[in-house]
C-alpha cells in the first residue's frame, strides 16, 4: 500500500517535473526575444541621443510604479488579452484571423446600442442582472457573426481567411463610422464628437476600486482565458478545432468535420474580439467613440504570436505590451523620448519572436524541433 | 569491368548526433567498376555514411581516402572535384526545365556570356548514347516518366564526370520493368568502369546486381559478402539481428459473407480526369483481396473513395449491406472501417500531436476517452501505455510528439490505433512502403492475423512481393480499371507484371 503510494507520489512529481520543463522550454525563447527587442530599443534610443537607461526607467514607472500606474496597465491590458486569444484560439485552429480589429468594433458598437437603445425601446428599466449580460452579450453575438463569415466562405468556398478578414474589416469599420456619426450618434446638441449616447446605468460594470480605472473586465478577461485553455487542451471541441488546425487532412481521415470546425473557430475567435469591445463599453468607456480602438485588434496579432498562441502566455504578452503603452507615456514626459520608441520595440518583439532563429542562434540554444531519432528500427 | 583496384575507402568513421551514434568506426571500400550494395534498415547508418562521403556532413573522426590519398570534403562540391556523383531517392529536378537546363544546373557551360545549350545537348546525347542512358535532351522533366527521371539524375552526374555514382534506394519508385532497365543500365556503367554504391533494403535486388554486399546495423558494418556466399534469409538476419521470417504464415482463409462490395466506381482526381474507371470488386469477411499495380494508376483514387475521402461520380460501395458511396468517414469508421493510409504524414498522423492523442485520433469523443464532451487524461494516459506497449511503439514517452519518430515508429502507432478498435473492414494502401524488413514482417503479421479473425481486407500494393505473400485473390490495376482478377494460386510473379505494365497474359 505505502509502496503503491510512493510510486502515485513519484508518478505525480514526475509529471510536474515535466510541466515544468515543458513550460520553461516554451517560455525561453518568447522571453529572450523580449529581452533581445529591448537591447536593440535601447540602442536606437541611444543612437536617437536619449539615454536608455533613464527611458526605461520611465517606462517601468509608467506602467508600475504607482497603484494608479498599475491599475492603468490593467486597463490597457484587458481588451488585449480579449482580442490576443481571439487571434490565438485563430491560430490553435490553424487560421490566420486578421480581423479581429472589425469583429471587436462590431462588438463595441452592438453594445453599446443595447445599452443605451434597449431599456427605451422596451420601456421599462431592466436590472443589472438583465442588462448588463445582455449587453456583453450583443457585442460578443455580432463579433461572432463577423466571424463567423470569413470562415464560412473558407470552409465553403477555400476563399483565405486573412483576405476575406482585411475585406471584413473595412466594412465593418466604414459602417461603424457612419453609425457613429449618423443614425447612432449622440443627440446631445452640445456634442460634436462621432460617438454614441453613454449606455444605462444598469448596462455597467461597477468599478472595483473607486478613484481607479481598473474594472471587472481584467479579472474576467483571466478567467475567459483560462477558459478558453480548457476548451482547447480538455474538450473534444478543443481536439478537432486543434487537429484541423495541425493537419486538417489527418482531421478529416479521422472523421472530423473541418468544414464545420473551421467556421466554428473563426465564430468563437470573433466573439472574443467582439467581447473586447463589448468590455470596454461596458466597464471602461460606457459609450463607443470613434476612434478608441485603433489598432488593439492589430496588436493581438503580435501578442498571440509573443504567446505562440497558448492562452495562459496571451495574459502574459497581453500585460506586457498593456503596460508599454501605459509606461510609454510617463517615458516621454520625463525623458522626451517620444512615445513612438514603444512601437519600434513591439515591433522588435514581433521580428525576434517571428525570426526565433536569430534569438536562438545570440543564446546558442538548440532548436526544440531538432530532428532526434530516438529509435532504429524495430526488430531486434 | 570489376578489377581489384580500390579507389575509394572509409576507415574507422565514426559520426555522433544528439542521442545517436549513426556510425560507429565504419569500414567501407569501393573497387573500380564494382556495384557495391550498401544494406541496411532505417536508421541502420547507410544514409548517414553516403551524405559523409558527398561531402553533406563531416566525420567526427575517420578518414575517407579516393586512390590511396587522405581527402576531406567540406562540401558536396569538394566531393564532386573527386568524382563523386550521388543520386538522391527524392530527385533534384526542376520540373519545368528541359533536360538540357536541368544537367547544367550549377555547372552551366557558358559562351560570350550567354548560356551554351547547343554544348551540353550534344554532350547529353553523347553520354545517353555511350552508357544506354536513352533520353531526349529537349524533353521538359514533368512530361517525362520516374525511370527516365533517374536517367536524368545519372547523366546529370555523369556530366561532372562522376566515377563513383552514390544512388540511393533508386528503385523504390520505380516499375518492375523501369528497374530491370535501371540494373541493365548499371551494369553498362560498371563495365565502362565506374562504380556504383547501391544503397537498398531489397534483398532479392542486392542478390540480383552487386558484386560485394555490406550490411550495416545500428551504425556498423556488420560484414560484405559476395552474393555467391549468401541468400536472402542470411542476410535479411544480418540485418535485422535475429532470424527473420520472409514467408508469411498463413493457413487457408475461411470465407464468411460479402462484407464489402463495389459496383461500377468512377472517380475523379485533383484535374478532373478520371482516375478510377467502371472498378467492381467484393471482399469477404476472413479473405485479404489485394491490389496490384504500378503507383499512379488511381489506386490513391480509389482508396479515397473507398474511405470517404473523396466523393465518387459514379457506382456504388456498399458496407455490411449498409450503401456507403458518398458517405463522410466518421458512420464507416463507426461502423468498422479501419485504414491505414497511404500517406502517414499526410493523412495518418497529426505529427504535432503527441502519441497518445494520435492514438485516439478517431475515437478522442467515445467512452472512455470522453465524457459529457470533456476529454478524460486518466483513460487516454492507460490506453496510451498499453497500446504502445503492446504494438511494441519505441518511444520514451507516449507524450513524445509523433515528428520524432522513425517512419516505422510512426506506422505503428496508426496500426495500433486502427486494429485496437472493432473491425470488420481493413483497407490498408501502401502499409509498409519505406519500412525495413523487421517492420515489415511485424505488419504482415498483423494484417494476417486480422484476416484470421474474420475481417475483410483490401490491401493496396506496388509491392508484388507483399500483394502474393498475403493475399488470397489479387486484382491488377492499371490505369485506373482492373485488368483481370486471380486467384493467389494461379498467379505468378511474370504474369501479375505483364498485367501491371498493361499487357494481357497470352490466353494459355
Amino acid at each position: 500500500m505505502e509502496a503503491k503510494q510512493g510510486q502515485v507520489n513519484q508518478k505525480f512529481k514526475t509529471r510536474i517535473q515535466r510541466w515544468f520543463a515543458s513550460s520553461w522550454s516554451a517560455l525561453l525563447v518568447p522571453l529572450l526575444a523580449v529581452l533581445t527587442a529591448f537591447v536593440v530599443g535601447g540602442i536606437v534610443i541611444a543612437m536617437a541621443g536619449g539615454n536608455p537607461f533613464s527611458a526605461y526607467l520611465g517606462l517601468l514607472e509608467g506602467a508600475f510604479g504607482s497603484t494608479k500606474s498599475l491599475s492603468e496597465t490593467t486597463v490597457w491590458a484587458t481588451p488585449y488579452i480579449f482580442a490576443g486569444l481571439a487571434v490565438a484560439l485563430a491560430f490553435k485552429g490553424g487560421l490566420f484571423n486578421i480581423g479581429a480589429e472589425g469583429q471587436l468594433a462590431l462588438g463595441a458598437v452592438a453594445s453599446a446600442w443595447v445599452g443605451y437603445a434597449l431599456p427605451g425601446l422596451l420601456g421599462i428599466n431592466l436590472p443589472t442582472i438583465f442588462l448588463l449580460p445582455l449587453t456583453v452579450l450583443a457585442g460578443v453575438i455580432a463579433g461572432g457573426i463577423w466571424g463567423a463569415i470569413p470562415g464560412w466562405l473558407k470552409a465553403r468556398t477555400g476563399g483565405h481567411e486573412v483576405i476575406n478578414t482585411i475585406m471584413m474589416n473595412y466594412i465593418a469599420l466604414n459602417m461603424v463610422s457612419y453609425l457613429l456619426n449618423g443614425p447612432m450618434k449622440d443627440p446631445n446638441p452640445l456634442n460634436v464628437i462621432a460617438r454614441t449616447p453613454e449606455i444605462a446605468e444598469s448596462a455597467r460594470f461597477t468599478p472595483i476600486f473607486s478613484g481607479y480605472r481598473m474594472h471587472w473586465g481584467f479579472i474576467l478577461a483571466i478567467l475567459i482565458a483560462i477558459l478558453v485553455w480548457f476548451l482547447l487542451w480538455k474538450t473534444t471541441l478543443g481536439f478537432e478545432i486543434r487537429t484541423a488546425g495541425a493537419n486538417p487532412d489527418a482531421g478529416k481521415y479521422a472523421g472530423v468535420n473541418v468544414g464545420r470546425t473551421i467556421v466554428l473557430s473563426m465564430t468563437l475567435s470573433g466573439m472574443l474580439a467582439g467581447m473586447a469591445g463589448a468590455i470596454e463599453v461596458t466597464a471602461l468607456n460606457y459609450r463607443h467613440e470613434l476612434g478608441f480602438s485603433i489598432g488593439y485588434g492589430f496588436d493581438a496579432i503580435a501578442i498571440a504570436l509573443l504567446a505562440k498562441s497558448h492562452p495562459l502566455g496571451v495574459i502574459l504578452s497581453a500585460i506586457l505590451f498593456g503596460a508599454m503603452r501605459n509606461g510609454g507615456t510617463r517615458m516621454q514626459f520625463l525623458t522626451q523620448i517620444p512615445v513612438d520608441v514603444i512601437s519600434v520595440i513591439q515591433a522588435l518583439i514581433l521580428l525576434f519572436v517571428a525570426a526565433d532563429a536569430i534569438v536562438r542562434f545570440i543564446f546558442r540554444i538548440k532548436a526544440r524541433e531538432e530532428r532526434v531519432v530516438l529509435t532504429r528500427g524495430w526488430g531486434g | 569491368m570489376n578489377t581489384n583496384e580500390v579507389i575509394l575507402e572509409v576507415r574507422g568513421i565514426t559520426k555522433q548526433f544528439p542521442g545517436v551514434l549513426a556510425n560507429d568506426r565504419v569500414d567501407f571500400d569501393l573497387r573500380k567498376g564494382e556495384i557495391h550494395a550498401l544494406l541496411g534498415e532505417n536508421g541502420a547508418g547507410k544514409t548517414t555514411l553516403m551524405n559523409i562521403l558527398y561531402g553533406l556532413y563531416q566525420p567526427d573522426s575517420g578518414e575517407i581516402r579516393r586512390n590511396g590519398e587522405v581527402v576531406k570534403f567540406s562540401s558536396p562540391k569538394d566531393a564532386i572535384a573527386q568524382g563523386i556523383g550521388m543520386v538522391h531517392q527524392h530527385f533534384m529536378l526542376i520540373p519545368v526545365f528541359t533536360v538540357t537546363e536541368n544537367i547544367m544546373l550549377g555547372d552551366e557551360t557558358v559562351k560570350n556570356g550567354l548560356l551554351d545549350q547547343r554544348t551540353v545537348a550534344a554532350l547529353v546525347r553523347q553520354l545517353s548514347k555511350q552508357y544506354g542512358l536513352e533520353v531526349d535532351p529537349q524533353a521538359v522533366i514533368q512530361d517525362l516518366p520516374v525511370g527516365v527521371q533517374q536517367r536524368v539524375e545519372i547523366i546529370k552526374t555523369l556530366y561532372r564526370k562522376a566515377e563513383i555514382l552514390i544512388l540511393d534506394e533508386p528503385t523504390a519508385v520505380l516499375t518492375p520493368q523501369e528497374v530491370e532497365d535501371l540494373f541493365h543500365i548499371i551494369s553498362e556503367l560498371s563495365h565502362q568502369g565506374v562504380s556504383i554504391i547501391f544503397i537498398t533494403h531489397k534483398l532479392k535486388e542486392v542478390l540480383a546486381i552487386a558484386n560485394r554486399i555490406t550490411v550495416m546495423r545500428n551504425g556498423k558494418v556488420v560484414g560484405t559478402k559476395t552474393p555467391q556466399e549468401t541468400d536472402e534469409a542470411h542476410l535479411a538476419e544480418m540485418m535485422v539481428g535475429r532470424e527473420v521470417i520472409l514467408k508469411v504464415e498463413k493457413g487457408p482463409a475461411k470465407l464468411g459473407d460479402v462484407v464489402f462490395e463495389v459496383e461500377n466506381l468512377s472517380v475523379f482526381d485533383q484535374r478532373g480526369l478520371e482516375a478510377v474507371r467502371d472498378v467492381s470488386f467484393q471482399v469477404k469477411a476472413g479473405e485479404i483481396l489485394g491490389i496490384a499495380g504500378v503507383q499512379g494508376n488511381g489506386q490513391t483514387e480509389l482508396v479515397e473513395a473507398l474511405t470517404g475521402l473523396r466523393t465518387p461520380h459514379h457506382g456504388s460501395v456498399r458496407l455490411g449491406g449498409f450503401d456507403v458511396t458518398a458517405s463522410s468517414p466518421r458512420p464507416m469508421i463507426e461502423y468498422g472501417l479501419a485504414h491505414i493510409p497511404e500517406d502517414r504524414q499526410k493523412h495518418g498522423l497529426v505529427l504535432s500531436f503527441p502519441v497518445a492523442d494520435n492514438l485516439i485520433l478517431c475515437t478522442y469523443y467515445q467512452q472512455p476517452f470522453a465524457r459529457n464532451y470533456i476529454i478524460q487524461n486518466k483513460a487516454v494516459d492507460e490506453y496510451a501505455h498499453r497500446l504502445v506497449e503492446e504494438f511494441d511503439v519505441r518511444t520514451p514517452s507516449p507524450y513524445l510528439p509523433a515528428s520524432k519518430l522513425s517512419g516505422g515508429n510512426q506506422q505503428k502507432v496508426i496500426v495500433a490505433r486502427e486494429l485496437s478498435r472493432p473491425v470488420k473492414l481493413l483497407i490498408a494502401n501502401q502499409p509498409t512502403r519505406g519500412l525495413d524488413v523487421g517492420s515489415i514482417e511485424y505488419i504482415h503479421q498483423q494484417i494476417v492475423q486480422m484476416r484470421d479473425r474474420g475481417v475483410a481486407v483490401l490491401l493496396v500494393s506496388a509491392e508484388l512481393d507483399e500483394i502474393m505473400a498475403l493475399s488470397d485473390r489479387i486484382a491488377v490495376m492499371y490505369r485506373g480499371q482492373i485488368v483481370a482478377t486471380l486467384g493467389a494460386s494461379q498467379a505468378t510473379r511474370e504474369g501479375l507484371g505483364l498485367l501491371m505494365a498493361g499487357l494481357q497474359i497470352a490466353e494459355a
